[in-house]
Formats: structure tokens, C-alpha cells, sequence
């Protein structure tokens, strides 16, 4: 092996294959543009102060917003791809995704579309709204919290990379062994699988810790847990996951890594390895892990299903009890990711019992968001029309979810397009709708201006619609055998159903056009949608009680809290903004470049490792050590805003 | 983005006045709370290679098992090692209690003897069975014991440099707050991993031998 370059030579670069040179070309143009806009405005110094070395929760959590939009296109143009596959690769066809390439594009599109989506999108909208919501002016551990951000950013320029140099994992995305061993995937696509969850998992994980202080310890006096907004319940619980589930992930991950770079034998055919031991860990983490996203799309349901109907959530204690109760039930259920082991009637049939008993706290906190609407004054706007097709979508799912619970049907349909189908409906009609709620309900708090009401409508409309079309073929297509991560097909029933299935893809793909040019279009006619009073919807809860876009420092003077819902009280006691004393100094955390730093030199260590350029990797580590000893040292971490430069900032000067 | 204000606002609140500064406390607070909790996240870690290891535990593929290769004499000079460690390190806290920067640093160094001395018997061992043919690569179970072992010496071996790091920065500041702070994270991680070998030397060498 060269000892510069390791494993990494021209050939990696697949030139010979036009389709994936196209899809490079158009990233690096994409990169390109944005980099010559952005000079162009002359926002460089700009970008590094307010953004790249800010330690602000809501800048941060605006970050990891675009940078989940930006891979939902890269995930989408994976699906519309396989879509397309599909549609045409029939009998003779061989279709234009021969199978090596159309493995990648599957296992990409899963990691991308959980870990590099839904997962930024949760984490930044927990960013941006969670210390609002507790009145706190920061999280507890601000620069960890930016740490968090370019590490996620690392791993995901990591999995962006593959595309142009080498490959990316050809197993699905839960790469199983043997398949991900060495012997059997010897090129680099499982190591850029690996090396990127490892580095944004480890950002997850100090996100889920930093949250875990911030919620316990730094809310405002007065806001007892129980008085706390749903959604923050929603984000502790989620941390929680997280913290006990994701050292599982970076354990079985390292424990992989040392089959392939070290030769062992933990999941390996031959001398006493154990490959179910793998895909147990997986799903130890994998399971937990759906709940770890759409735990916070339910939050997201709460805060505006209350917001809409102008009334207090129905049935807030049992809201909270049944979230904690299926942050209980979400590690006792992996099993039922794999009936088919053979793990005998008894344990197949504990796993399938517990699975379906989730369906008792979802079903609670169904019938609470049905009767926080009764007798409400429900408003059609653009968040409540995703609240709406959330419930219904999410319904279907989570029944054909408990269809799935029991082993005997499960053996039927494992590993078959119902499968597909299921998941979809719960994470699309949960989790993806969850997070489009939550855009357009924080968008103007974040921004001061609300978003474009009826492009917002029609983006709905396109995905909802959409989302049927493209998969409830997909069920039928399980129960008529077809299963999953097929290139070509030769079953002509099969043929309709999946012609379908490609134009509900495409009535998908306008939505999301419509949600670019809502965005677009929004931030064009700023002036006619801002909203000036911080409060745009008549909002209830904390973060509506400031200013919007908010202050750094979030709030003037540290709300006091006597109930739930506190903004809507104060408004009702006539008490909502009235100053309540003299100005206090405010302790503020200093910017830094240290997380920033940290991210890019963790692309240069994954990188390394990925290709075996061993000084590529120890150089970096002893960078990222450097950085850590230099923070360490710095004394000048924070500082006090005086009392004065509040008041001029409030205009209470 | 420009700042905009609709004006002053706030809820009615005369309790707020003394929330407004942070001291030391309170993020000495923060930080134990947060340190503690990714405490518990490096043991989900540790508990999910010791499932892996039980579960590998019998899997010898021909190879040599337990029996034939540990010293468990050996091993247990290398456990009080770390054991006495732990002891050491509590007198580090109690020096630290009473100010004294001198002591600090001379049971600090004395800890950081001892987890070296430690390291130092596990890395032997380690050569000593890769030289005999026993390595990572011969079986399941030996994968799996080499990756406990050397995870829980991976941990050790940081501890050891975070203590190296604050005795550089005793030297250069003396004990303030944020000294303080970190001489008391580091207590808990350097208790846990003692915790943690318990666990190693019970299941891995006694339950291997014995």
C-alpha cells in the first residue's frame, strides 16, 4: 500500500460512469455557487462571526435546519433514482442503475435520509425552540453544542464525498455482516458508512447530553417539569434515547471496523464469529432511534394542535406519561426487526407483544390531539395541515405496524416491500411531516417574517397526495412477494403497481419544489410578511413572549412562571410585556472557532481512516487534540453584557 | 439578520433579579450533571462489549481458552494497581478540599504512577499472548477479549493524559474554579473505570479460569 495516498488512487474516482460524474459536477457547482455568492455580497467576515464559530443555540439550530433541507434533496434524488429504476427496468430493460451502483444508491438514501435529515432537522429545531420554550438564555454547554453541529457537518461532507471519490457502502443501510465484512465488501463504501455515523453520532450524543442539563437545570423559575411545554418533554425524552442508545451504535460499529482493519472476528463466518450479534446491537440502537425522531415531530403535533385550536393542550399529563412510557417500550422491542432469526416461539412472541403494546400511549396521545381540536377554533393554516395529515397517515402506519408485530405475519412479509411501505408511512407521515410543521410554525420566530401561506399549501397538498400515490403500491407489491432493494424485475403484475409508485414519486418531487420556491418566494416579499410583534400565530407558550428574530441573549429578564402555558396567561392577565425592573448585566458565552476547527480537521481523520492514509488520520487526531488543549487553556470563554446595552437593544434606554 | 424589537416585554416577575448571574456553582452544577450523564453513556458502551463478550465468550474456534492463557496472579497485581489508584486519586480531592496546591500535585503524580504501572502490565500481557500465537485475530473469543480489555486500557490511557494535562495547568494557575471543576469530573471517570475493571477482572479473568 502506498504510503502517502494509502489505499486511495486516481481509479477511485468512477469518471467512467456518467451519471454519478453528472451528480458530482452538480455538487461541486452547487459548492461553487454558494462559495461565489457569498463572496459576491462580501459575507465572508459576516459568515464566520454570526454562524461559523457562533455558540448561539438558534443559529446553531438554524444551521443544522439547512444543512437537513440540503441532504433531503441529495436523499430525494437517491428515491427518485430508484423510483425511476424501477419503472423502467422490466424484462429485457436492464434499466439505467446497473446493481453495484443501485446498491449504493439505497444505502445511501437510508443513511442520508435518517441520519443526515430527520436527525438534523430534529436536532435543530430542538435547538431553536427547547431554550426558548424553558426561558433560558442558552444551553448549558454552548461550544459542546457548536462541537455537535460541524461534527454532524464532518459526517456528512464524509458521506458526500463517497459519491465523487470511491464508493459508498453497497449493503443497505444497516450494513449486516458477513455482507459489510472485509471478504465480502473489501472496497471502501462500508468504511465511509462507518466512519461517518461515527463522527455525527458522536455529535448526536453530546447534543442529547447538553439538552439533558439544559432542560433539568436551566429553566425558568417557576417552570416545574410538569408545567413544561410538550415539546420540551418530547426533546428530554429523545435525549434520553439518545444518550442510553448511541454508545450502542459507536460500540458495534468499532467492533466492525476491527473485524475489517484488524482482522478479528466478531461477526465474521469462520473462527466463532457471531453475526446476529450485530444485527441484535443494531436494532438495540435502530429501534430506539425511530422513536429518538419522532418523539419531537409528536411535540411538534402538540405545540400546534394547542396553538390552532386556541385552546391548552387536552390531556397534558397523560401526553407526558404516555411519551415516557414509549421512551420505556422503545428498548424492549428490537427483536421484532428480525422475527425471522429463529429465536424460538417464546421470545418472538414477548418482542411482537411489546411491540404492539406502543400502539396504547400513540393511541393516547392520538385521541389527545382529536380532543384538543373539539370544540376548538381550529384555523387551517399551513402547520395544521401537516398536524392533520400526520394523524390520518400516521394511523395507517402505525396499524400496519401492528399487523407487522405479529411474528407469524412477519414471516410472510419480512424483508418485502410491505415493510418499505410501513416504515415510510410512519417516518414520512411522522417524522418528515412533523418537521414541515415545525418550519412553518418557528420559521417566523427564527426569521421575523412567516412564510408564503399558499405555496405553503399547495407544497402540502403535492406531499400528501404524493406520498399515497408513491406508496400504497408499495403494500400491495409486499403481499404480492416483491421484496425490497430490487434492481430489475421480470414479474409483470408486478409492473402497474410500480409505475404507480414512480408517479407518486414525481407528484413528491413538486412539493418539494414548491417548498423551494416557498422559501424562496418568502424571503423575496419579507417586507409584506414580516410580523412585528414576535408573536405571529397568538402563541402559548415561551418562545412567543420575545421578540422575533429573538436577541442572542433570548430574554431581556428571565421570565417567572406560575402555570402551563405561560405566554397565553400572561397575555390573558394582561401582564405579557410589561417591565418588571431594572435591567440586569447578562452572562454571555464568548464565540469561538473551536468547533468549527475540531469538524473540519474530523473530515481529514475520517478521511484517513477510510483510505488507511495512517498520517492523514494521526495528524489530524493530534490537531483535534491541540485544538481541545487550547481550549482547555482559554480562560476568555464568556462575558457580561452590561445592563446598559440591554436597554438600548429593548429600546428602554 | 437585522434585530428588530416590538419593545420592551416581559412576564411579571419579581423573583427574577437573582437569576441573573451565573456563578461558579452553578456551572460546576452543570458540568457534573453533564459529565455524569455521558458517564452513563460510556457505560452503555462498556455494556455492549461485554454482551458481546459473554455472547463470544465459549467461541474458541480450535483456539486457546481462558484457562491456558491468563495468570490470574498477574492480573491481580495489575487490579490493585488500579485499585490503590482510586485511593490515591480520593487523596488528590481531599488535598484539594484543603487548598493545598503541593499535595495536589504529588498525589496526582502518584495516581498517574500507578495507572501507568497499570497500563504498562496490560500492554505486557497483551505482547506476551500476541507472541504466543493467542492474538486478536485467532479467535471470537479472543477478538472480544482484546477489545473489552483494551477498550477499558483505552480509557485508563486517556485519563492518564487529561491527568498529565491538569497537572500542567496546577502548575501554571494553581487551584481555582475551573481547576476544581475538572480535578472533580476527573475523579468520577477515574472511579468509574476502577468500577468498570471489577467488572472485567469478575467476568473476563476469574469467570475465565476459574
Amino acid at each position: 500500500m502506498n504510503p502517502v495516498f494509502g489505499k486511495l488512487t486516481l481509479e477511485a474516482i468512477p469518471y467512467h460512469e456518467p451519471i454519478i460524474m453528472g451528480a458530482v459536477a452538480g455538487m461541486g457547482l452547487g459548492v461553487v455557487a454558494v462559495f461565489a455568492l457569498i463572496t459576491w455580497l462580501g459575507r465572508w467576515k459576516w459568515l464566520w462571526t454570526e454562524y461559523l464559530t457562533s455558540v448561539d443555540h438558534k443559529r446553531i439550530g438554524v444551521m443544522y435546519v439547512i444543512l437537513g433541507l440540503v441532504m433531503l434533496l441529495r436523499g430525494f434524488a437517491d428515491a427518485i433514482m430508484m423510483r425511476a429504476q424501477l419503472a423502467l427496468s422490466y424484462g429485457a430493460n436492464q434499466g439505467f442503475l446497473p446493481p453495484h451502483h443501485y446498491d449504493q444508491v439505497f444505502s445511501a438514501h437510508g443513511v442520508i435520509m435518517i441520519l443526515f435529515v430527520a436527525m438534523p432537522l430534529v436536532v435543530g429545531l430542538m435547538n431553536i425552540v427547547v431554550p426558548l420554550q424553558i426561558g433560558a438564555r442558552d444551553v448549558a454547554f454552548p461550544f459542546l453544542n457548536s462541537l455537535s453541529f460541524w461534527l454532524t457537518f464532518a459526517g456528512m461532507v464524509l458521506v458526500n464525498t463517497s459519491l465523487a471519490i470511491g464508493e459508498f457502502a453497497k449493503t443497505g443501510w444497516s450494513a449486516y455482516p458477513p455482507l459489510s465484512e472485509i471478504a465480502f465488501s473489501p472496497g471502501v463504501g462500508v468504511d465511509y458508512y462507518i466512519w461517518s455515523l461515527q463522527i455525527s453520532g458522536m455529535g448526536t450524543l453530546l447534543t442529547a447530553v447538553n439538552f439533558l442539563v439544559t432542560i433539568l437545570k436551566m429553566r425558568a423559575p417557576g417552570m416545574d417539569l410538569m408545567k413544561m411545554p410538550v415539546f420540551c418533554w418530547t426533546a428530554l425524552c429523545t435525549s434520553t434515547l439518545i444518550v442510553a442508545s448511541f454508545p450502542v451504535l459507536t460500540g458495534t460499529l468499532a467492533l466492525l471496523t476491527l473485524d475489517r482493519t484488524l482482522g478479528m472476528h466478531f461477526f465474521t463466518n469462520d473462527l466463532g464469529g457471531e453475526q446476529m450479534m450485530y444485527v441484535n446491537l443494531f436494532w438495540t440502537w435502530g429501534h430506539p432511534e425511530v422513536y429518538i425522531l419522532v418523539l419531537p415531530a409528536f411535540g411538534v403535533f402538540s405545540e400546534v394542535i394547542a396553538t390552532f385550536s386556541r385552546k391548552p393542550l387536552f390531556g397534558y399529563t397523560s401526553m407526558v406519561w404516555a411519551t415516557a412510557a414509549i421512551t420505556f417500550l422503545s428498548f424492549v422491542v428490537w427483536l421484532h426487526h428480525f422475527f425471522t432469526m429463529g429465536a424460538g416461539a417464546n421470545v418472538n412472541a414477548f418482542f411482537g407483544i411489546a411491540t404492539m403494546i406502543i400502539a396504547v400511549p400513540t393511541g393516547v396521545k392520538m385521541f389527545n390531539w382529536l380532543f384538543t381540536m373539539y370544540r376548538g377554533r381550529l384555523s387551517l393554516q399551513v402547520p395544521v395541515l401537516w398536524t392533520l395529515g400526520f394523524m390520518v397517515t400516521f394511523a395507517i402506519g402505525g396499524m400496519t405496524g401492528v399487523l407487522m408485530a405479529m411474528p407469524g405475519a412477519d414471516f410472510v412479509l419480512h424483508n418485502s416491500l410491505f415493510l418499505i411501505a410501513h416504515f415510510h408511512n410512519t417516518i414520512i407521515g411522522g417524522v418528515v411531516f412533523g418537521m414541515f410543521a415545525g418550519f412553518n410554525y418557528w420559521f417566523p420566530k427564527v426569521t421575523g417574517f412567516k412564510l408564503h401561506e399558499p405555496l405553503g399549501k399547495a407544497a402540502f397538498w403535492c406531499w400528501l397526495i404524493g406520498f399515497y400515490v408513491a406508496f400504497l403500491p408499495l403494500y400491495v407489491l409486499g403481499f404480492m412477494g416483491m421484496t425490497r432493494r430490487l434492481n430489475h424485475i421480470d414479474n409483470p403484475d408486478w409492473r402497474p403497481w410500480l409505475l404507480v409508485a414512480a408517479a407518486g414519486a414525481v407528484i413528491i418531487a413538486a412539493g418539494i419544489g414548491l417548498q423551494l420556491l416557498q422559501i424562496a418566494y418568502s424571503i423575496y416579499k419579507r417586507d409584506e410578511l414580516r410580523d412585528t410583534t414576535g408573536d405571529p400565530w397568538d402563541g402559548r407558550t415561551l418562545e412567543w413572549a420575545t421578540a422575533s428574530p429573538p436577541p442572542f441573549y433570548n430574554f431581556a429578564e428571565v421570565p417567572a412562571i406560575t402555570g402551563r402555558d405561560a405566554w397565553a396567561a400572561a397575555k390573558e392577565g394582561g401582564l405579557a410585556r410589561q417591565p418588571a425592573g431594572p435591567l440586569q448585566d447578562i452572562h454571555m458565552p464568548r464565540n469561538t472557532p473551536a468547533g468549527f476547527l475540531i469538524g473540519l480537521l474530523s473530515i481529514g481523520l475520517g478521511f484517513g481512516l477510510i483510505w488507511y492514509i495512517w498520517w492523514l488520520a494521526i495528524v489530524s487526531a493530534l490537531a483535534i487534540f491541540a485544538v481541545l488543549l487550547w481550549r482547555f487553556f482559554d480562560e476568555d470563554t464568556d462575558y457580561f453584557v452590561p445592563a446598559a446595552a440591554v436597554a438600548e437593544i429593548e429600546g428602554r434606554a | 439578520m437585522r434585530i428588530d424589537l416590538p419593545g420592551a416585554y416581559s412576564l411579571s416577575a419579581p423573583r427574577l433579579a437573582a437569576h441573573g448571574h451565573h456563578g461558579a456553582a452553578e456551572q460546576a452544577d452543570r458540568a457534573l450533571f453533564g459529565f455524569w450523564l455521558y458517564l452513563m453513556s460510556d457505560c452503555v458502551l462498556f455494556g455492549s462489549v461485554f454482551a458481546t463478550f459473554a455472547v463470544l465468550a465459549n467461541n474458541y474456534a480450535g483456539g486457546p481458552t481462558g484457562r491456558d492463557i491468563f495468570n490470574l496472579d498477574y492480573v491481580l497485581v495489575e487490579t490493585f494497581l488500579l485499585l490503590v489508584s482510586s485511593v490515591t486519586y480520593g487523596f488528590v480531592m481531599l488535598a484539594l478540599h484543603r487548598s493545598s496546591r503541593a499535595t495536589v500535585q504529588l498525589w496526582l503524580g502518584v495516581t498517574f504512577l500507578l495507572g501507568l504501572g497499570f497500563i504498562g502490565m496490560e500492554l505486557n500481557e497483551f505482547h506476551h499472548l500476541v507472541a504466543e500465537g493467542a492474538g486478536p485475530q485467532r479467535s471470537a473469543f479472543l477478538s472480544a477479549f482484546f477489545t473489552l480489555v483494551g477498550t477499558h486500557g483505552l480509557h485508563v490511557t486517556s485519563g492518564l493524559v487529561w491527568m498529565a494535562v491538569m497537572m500542567v495547568q496546577i502548575t501554571r494557575r494553581g487551584l481555582g474554579d475551573a481547576v476544581a471543576r475538572r480535578l472533580g469530573l476527573l475523579s468520577l471517570f477515574w472511579h468509574f473505570l476502577d468500577i468498570v475493571w471489577i467488572g472485567v477482572f469478575t467476568l473476563v479473568y476469574l469467570m475465565g479460569v476459574l
